[in-house]
């Protein structure tokens, strides 16, 4: 395998071999703490203009299922320590490097995954290109920016999922870049799903008479997509309202709120969350480079935050019959303890008393 | 919820000695939680049998009874001390069966004793087979099909019922003893009974057997208000039915999807809530390779042998944590010691991969079965760190002192591969590495083995790569080779190429997080890398000394170097040095991250020490606290210009080399028993027959009287030196004049001028067996004045002599009134924290600071015989012997006990009897209805002096019983002796036994 080159914006390169797709790969590069979970990390659509680094050195173990993608692969590199040639399980179907070839996607291995991670963690993330040669200039790594994100990951048409089982629901899913386990966790539990693109206007919504909307999870800065939050505020208060990570970050900057880019993210299925209503501690699944500012909240309360770190994780909006979390209940890589969320979502639709959750 | 303040007073349970299945994981546990204990300002009240503990130290406990773990001594405790609480959880399954017989005799209620931690009624809903099914039948999660048996019948009716084969796990027992698999209803009967007999209530669990599903691990942690967290997966090599602890396990698992782990994951949160277990939990899985059914093994509600590795595994203190939740404290409130920064109530991930290796004691047991099942066989363990499988395989051998440093390894016999392979033995691993070596593909190893492919593919890497550097080795092969895990010595004799490039070492922080925030604890293991994180750690000014551990528990170098190599670090920080540890068992106290100042997690190879000493560059380092494992290295680092602390290596070398050390004697004009070291079988026949039969027969330089006989007959020699030079000798066998004396102990603390001698032990049993197994009698029992002084000034002579600073360790013999020596050790030996505790002679602390150069009148012990207290120490080996089948449980000149407890008493008779009844011993009480009987048969030269412990026997009114010679000869003093058949003329005396009539059996003779 050929050389391949990890050049960091501040100058940094690490040397290491190729594999995935041969091409030039630039993005800003965050790393990922899952042991297990790579399909979905490289499938998650918020993943979009990044490149992916895995902390854990072994990776594609047990290769590639494709019952497991959780959406498009967006990422714009991926950088391992190790990948494995010798999957083993019995729904692998390939291993990761024809994956990465398939998606066009560049990677690279052989570098001291713990020593860049250590990096970004004292500099903050930043941008980088995994190309065959060190460029002379700097400049374009520099100047790269996550643009369009939310156009880029989501769907341009209407889509239906049926209810499993007897429909009780019907809910809009706004998508921004969503991934597969916000619908499956919907559609279990009696859902129809209607998934709209970005742009689909309140009124749209509204017109369908759903009894709920989901705001999904979604790639880049919340603060660029002004359009979005702009409807998000006309549909607040008009029917219940659950959003996730990007969607949570946009209901607290449509009432008002305000966000940050965090130095490093948090990314994996490690992080601890704990309930302010109840005093209990949840481990999560996240992925997400902003954060909404807890001194910046101006509308509801604050209910989740990050026991390492106290950055807000969760708002209820008792007054708008709305809630939204910066973690993932749908897990998909990550445990599953927090997926009650999506009860609570069922019984808010099922006309449940807010107060009482 | 913060700290419970009714919680004043807290008895703690420890594990008693170590046995198979229950080792050093939980001086590692019970030491963490007595420190909790006492850091929240509670009143720690401990008990536990076994010196060699660190938890037995007066620092960790307000009070401690080094007494038996009967329910008859914690509950004269109980009302001794009142107690408010006890902590039963951190002592294993003695610990815990304790507490449950005290919880269900309403023992506990009636004195206001609380269990805390998981309460009484979660220990039965998990340890109870039939509550347990229930409780997961009501939670909806699966079970292997199974039911109870209380009889041999039932059991072979739901055997019938569920189907062929099933395995038998007995209730209540430790390391699985008496499970088994049985095939057919003949095999069934038999397993039967032996695991009703090894349950103390007689009830065992018929199941299933699932063979070849994946056997998957988490270790999960819950709090008062239900918060739960899974610290760590492990994955065993191994598919379900070969013990946890026989088996190779990784950590985390490694060939499971998100989906199967969250699964698995999901289940262990689940069983814990239902449970309702406070603190660590232990969940086994077995989990079918073809689809996503799983059935739940087993439930441990308690801190075990597989919580000790994840902790060390992951950096997350589980036991720790565990004691904090029973005081009270949630999880969210705990602090993550490791970054200091995030909060305990989160799941530890990892940017390596851990590799645990068995220890067996297949060495010392060459008759036993090598079988692998249900049933623990393993004494100890190694962990390996590394960023991949292979080197973290690699090292891990190398760890396992199994004179191996790759996967290549002579076959145990000449059949082919492909039917050794089918051998779920120890070896599997080596026979799995030998077959895809040889070309078999892994698909067929995999059919055979059903050992998943990946791991099988990661030994297949490491097999083509050793076959394309056969020839020739380049530069680049060798970056690789090392980054697969292989040592410099290994690559050169494997290619041949003996001038090779230069690899440096790093250093990476186990850190719980996977580098996610910035740690601030000094636990390393090394890789091969760009950037080293322990070059760039902060460090102190003080000057650093490296201290060498003693590597894997096993039979001759258990716990007791463990507690000595933890009291050298603590005394040389106090002395205010930097004080590195290099060791690479998980289950002790060494290689907890907060005993020294920086812990390296490595293989005790003269590489590795040598790695982490270019990195560290201490001012010297100590090798005589870790046994032999430490000591092997002396000649090593003394050859490169290493400073050694303490005796020198010319000191050691003079020790352990015969000619050299007789040569010393004979200066002296000490005796030794006479002998010589010999290099062929004509020289042992020849040396033999000049020294006159009985001879000792051993290879120098080994542990536990490894390989050590007492050959009778030229026969004999003949068979063992067949046997020895057949494995390749370094060393001289010693050949040695056999003499059946008395054998006494001394460990002797000398500053080069002066020494200290804490206490003299007299053991029970006469010369010939080995010291490890003995009975140890502190002070002497019938030892007069003048051999005291013999021993006192001979013992001195030496210490000086050998230029000894610090410990050494001295056995004598005497026979026929002479004074022999038998042994020196120039080195920390076992019987060291026996003596220190009840001598209250701190002796590792004296002999730290005397290597330092400290003189030992400063230190405030005075020198020479230390006082003689006003009672009697006693300690008695224990044996694993029922888990080991076929071995041959006859003590001799090679150790076989794996550990050993203590009784103290105001007279000799009282501590031998709190000894023999905390090794396991039921001593026939005077009042039992039936009368004890014992059974005498001796060996034609002996008839003389049983003669007359038969008639004290007889005296004491004792039923006595012999076998045809010996009957004779007792009955010439005309007393009432039964005589009977030998074993193998007719079935007497296992008849006898059967029915309780034999208490005890005087035996000498050959086995």
């Amino acid at each position: 395998m050929a050389k391949r080159y990890l050049i960091l914006a501040d100058g940094s390169v690490y040397e290491g071999e190729g594999f995935g797709a041969d091409k030039n790969g630039l993005g800003e590069l965050v790393f990922n703490t899952g042991v297990v979970g790579y399909i979905e990390t490289l499938t998650d659509p918020s993943y979009y203009g990044q490149i992916v680094m895995q902390t854990f050195p072994l990776i594609g173990n047990y290769g590639i299922i494709e019952d497991d993608f959780e959406g498009r692969c967006l990422v714009k590199g991926y950088v391992v320590r190790e990948w494995c040639r010798t999957p083993s399980n019995f729904r692998s179907q390939y291993d990761i490097d024809e994956f990465l070839k398939k998606q066009g996607v560049p990677g690279i291995y052989g570098v001291d995954t713990r020593a860049i991670t250590q990096h970004i963690r004292d500099k903050g993330v930043m941008n980088a290109l995994i190309a065959d040669q060190v460029p002379s200039s700097l400049d374009d790594i520099v100047s790269y920016r996550v643009k369009d994100a939310v156009r880029r990951a989501s769907a341009e048409k209407v889509s239906v999922f049926p209810a499993l089982g007897e429909k009780k629901y019907f809910v809009t899913l706004v998508d921004y870049g969503t991934k597969q386990g916000i619908i499956r966790e919907l559609c279990q539990r009696g859902c129809e799903v209607t998934v709209v693109p970005p742009e689909t206007t309140a009124e749209e919504i509204l017109s369908a008479s759903p009894d709920g909307v989901m705001l999904s999870n979604g790639p880049g800065d919340p603060a660029e997509n002004t359009a979005c939050i702009a409807e998000i505020r006309k549909l607040m208060g008009r029917v219940p309202v659950f959003g996730l990570c990007l969607g949570h970050q946009m209901m607290a900057l449509a009432t008002g709120g305000k966000t940050i880019k965090l130095k490093y993210g948090h990314r994996g299925g490690n992080q601890p969350v704990t309930d302010l209503r109840t005093g209990h501690t949840y481990i999560t699944s996240q992925n997400h480079g902003y954060a909404v500012d807890v001194n910046g909240i101006a509308a509801g309360q604050l209910r989740y935050v990050n026991a390492n770190d106290q950055t807000c994780e969760g708002i209820d909006y008792p007054e708008y019959c709305a809630f939204s979390v910066q973690f993932h209940p749908e897990a998909c890589a990550g445990p599953r303890d927090t997926s009650a969320l999506f009860d609570r979502f069922a019984r808010m639709m099922g006309g449940k008393s807010f107060a009482a959750e | 919820m913060p700290l419970n303040k009714d919680i004043k007073k807290v008895l703690m349970i420890g594990s008693g000695p170590i046995v198979i299945g229950q080792a050093a994981e939980f001086d590692y546990a019970g030491a963490q939680a007595c420190r909790v204990l006492k850091k929240a300002g509670v009143n720690v009240v401990l008990v536990n049998s076994n010196p060699a503990t660190i938890m037995t130290d007066k620092a960790l406990a307000d009070e401690i009874y080094l007494e038996p773990l009967t329910a008859e001594t914690v509950k004269r405790i109980i009302i001794k001390e009142k107690p408010d609480s006890m902590l039963a959880g951190l002592g294993g399954q003695t610990g815990l069966t304790l507490a449950m017989q005290l919880s269900r005799e309403g023992f506990l209620e009636a004195h206001g004793v609380k269990l805390i931690g998981t309460n009484a009624e979660a220990i039965d809903k998990a340890e109870d087979r039939q509550m347990f099914k229930d409780t997961m039948l009501s939670i909806g999660e699966p079970v292997i099909p199974s039911d109870i048996a209380e009889d041999v019948d039932t059991a072979l009716r739901i055997a019938s019922e569920i189907g062929y084969p099933v395995i038998i796990r007995p209730a209540f027992t430790l390391g699985g003893t008496g499970g088994g698999v049985a095939y057919t209803p003949e095999e069934m009967r038999q397993a039967a009974q032996s695991g009703l007999d090894a349950s103390p209530i007689n009830q065992i669990l018929v199941e299933k057997y699932i063979a070849g599903w994946k056997e998957i691990e988490f270790e999960v942690m819950r709090d008062g208000i239900g918060n739960v967290i899974a610290v760590c997966s492990m994955e065993n090599v191994d598919p379900v039915g070969v013990h946890t602890g026989d088996s190779i396990v990784v950590a985390p698992a490694l060939t499971l999807s998100n989906k199967e782990y969250q699964m698995l994951r999901s289940a262990a949160l689940n069983i814990i809530n239902a449970l309702g277990i406070m603190g660590g939990c232990n969940c086994q899985f077995a989990l079918d390779p073809y689809s996503m059914k799983y059935a739940v093994i087993e439930v441990n509600p308690r801190v075990s042998r597989s919580s000790a590795l994840a902790s060390k595994a992951t950096g997350y203190p589980i036991a720790k944590v565990t004691t904090q939740i029973a005081l009270g404290y949630t999880l969210d409130e705990i602090k993550n010691e490791i970054t200091g920064k995030t909060c305990a109530c989160f799941e530890p991930t990892v940017d390596y991969v851990v590799v645990k290796f068995p220890k067996w004691p297949f060495d010392k047991f060459n008759t036993a079965r090598r079988r692998l099942g249900t049933q623990m066989k393993a004494t100890g363990e190694v962990m390996a760190i590394a960023p991949n499988f292979e080197m973290g395989l690699l090292k891990a051998v190398r760890g396992a002192e199994i004179g191996a440093d790759t996967l290549n390894k002579v076959p145990v016999d000449d059949r082919p591969v492909r039917e050794r392979l089918a051998d779920m033995d120890d070896v599997r691993i080596f026979t799995c590495f030998e077959a895809l070596k040889s070309g078999m593909s892994v698909e067929e190893v995999t059919s055979v083995t059903r050992i998943d492919p990946w791991f099988l593919f990661r030994l297949k890497n490491l097999a083509d790569f050793e076959k394309k550097i056969e020839n020739s080795l380049s530069d680049e092969d060798y970056f690789r080779g090392k980054r697969l895990g292989y040592t410099d010595k290994a690559l050169s004799r494997l290619s041949g190429r003996k001038d090779l490039p230069y690899s440096e070492a790093v250093y990476k922080m186990v850190d719980t997080c996977a580098a996610e925030f910035a740690a601030e604890t000094p636990y390393f293991y090394s890789t091969y890398d760009s950037v080293c994180d322990s070059r760039s750690f902060k460090r102190s000014s003080k000057p650093c000394i490296m201290v060498l551990g003693s590597g894997p528990i096993r039979i001759g170098q258990g716990i007791e170097f463990d507690y000595s190599s933890v009291h050298c670090v603590w005394t040389l920080r106090e002395l205010g040095y930097d004080v590195v540890i290099v060791n690479n068992n998980p289950e002790t106290v060494s290689t907890d991250y907060d005993t020294a100042d920086r812990l390296y997690f490595e293989p005790l190879t003269p590489e590795d020490v040598m790695n982490i000493i270019r990195v560290e560059k201490p001012v010297g380092v100590v090798v005589a606290f870790g046994g032999q494992t430490a000591i092997k290295l002396t000649k090593f680092l003394d050859e490169n210009n290493i400073p050694i602390l303490g005796t020198s290596a010319e000191g050691i070398d003079i020790a352990e080399d015969r000619a050299r050390f007789d040569a010393l004697l004979e200066n002296f004009g000490i005796r030794r028993p006479s002998g010589r070291g010999v290099n062929t079988l004509e020289e042992a026949v020849q040396a033999a027959q000049e020294l006159g039969y009985p001879v000792l027969l051993r290879p120098s330089y080994v542990i536990g009287g490894q390989n050590m006989t007492i050959s009778r007959s030229r026969e004999h020699t003949e068979d063992y030196m067949r046997r020895i030079l057949a494995g390749g000798i370094e060393n001289p066998v010693l050949v040695d004049k056999y003499m059946p004396g008395v054998e006494l102990e001394v460990d002797v603390i000398s500053d080069g001028d002066d020494v200290l001698i804490p206490g003299i032990m007299e053991h029970i049993e006469r010369a010939g067996v080995h010291s490890g197994d003995s009975i140890a009698v502190y002070p002497p029992y019938n030892l007069d004045d003048r051999y005291i002084e013999k021993i006192c000034e001979c013992s001195k002579k030496l210490a000086l002599a050998l230029g000894t600073k610090g410990l050494v360790n001295i056995q004598y013999l005497i026979y026929q009134e002479e004074l022999y020596v038998i042994e020196v050790n120039p080195r920390a030996s076992r019987t060291v924290p026996y003596i220190s505790k009840v001598t209250r002679v701190p002796m590792v602390d004296i002999a730290a600071q005397v290597m330092l150069g400290a003189k030992l009148k400063d230190l405030g012990c005075g020198t020479g015989l230390y006082r003689t207290p006003p009672y009697y120490a006693v300690k008695v080996p224990v044996f694993s012997f029922e888990k080991l089948s076929d071995a041959n449980s006859i003590l001799g000149p090679e150790m076989k006990s794996t550990g050993e407890v203590l009784g103290i008493g105001k007279t000799m008779p009282e501590a031998l009897f709190k000894g023999l009844t905390a090794a396991g011993f039921k001593v026939p009480s005077p009042r039992s209805h039936k009368k004890p009987g014992v059974l005498i048969s001796v060996e034609e030269s002996d008839y003389q002096e049983i003669i007359s412990l038969a008639k004290r026997f007889y005296d004491l009114g004792i039923a006595l019983y012999a076998t045809t010679g010996t009957a004779q000869a007792i009955s010439t003093l005309g007393i009432d002796v039964i005589s009977v058949k030998n074993a193998g003329e007719s079935d007497d005396i296992p008849h006898l036994m059967a029915e309780g009539d034999l208490s005890y059996i005087v035996y000498t003779g050959a086995v």
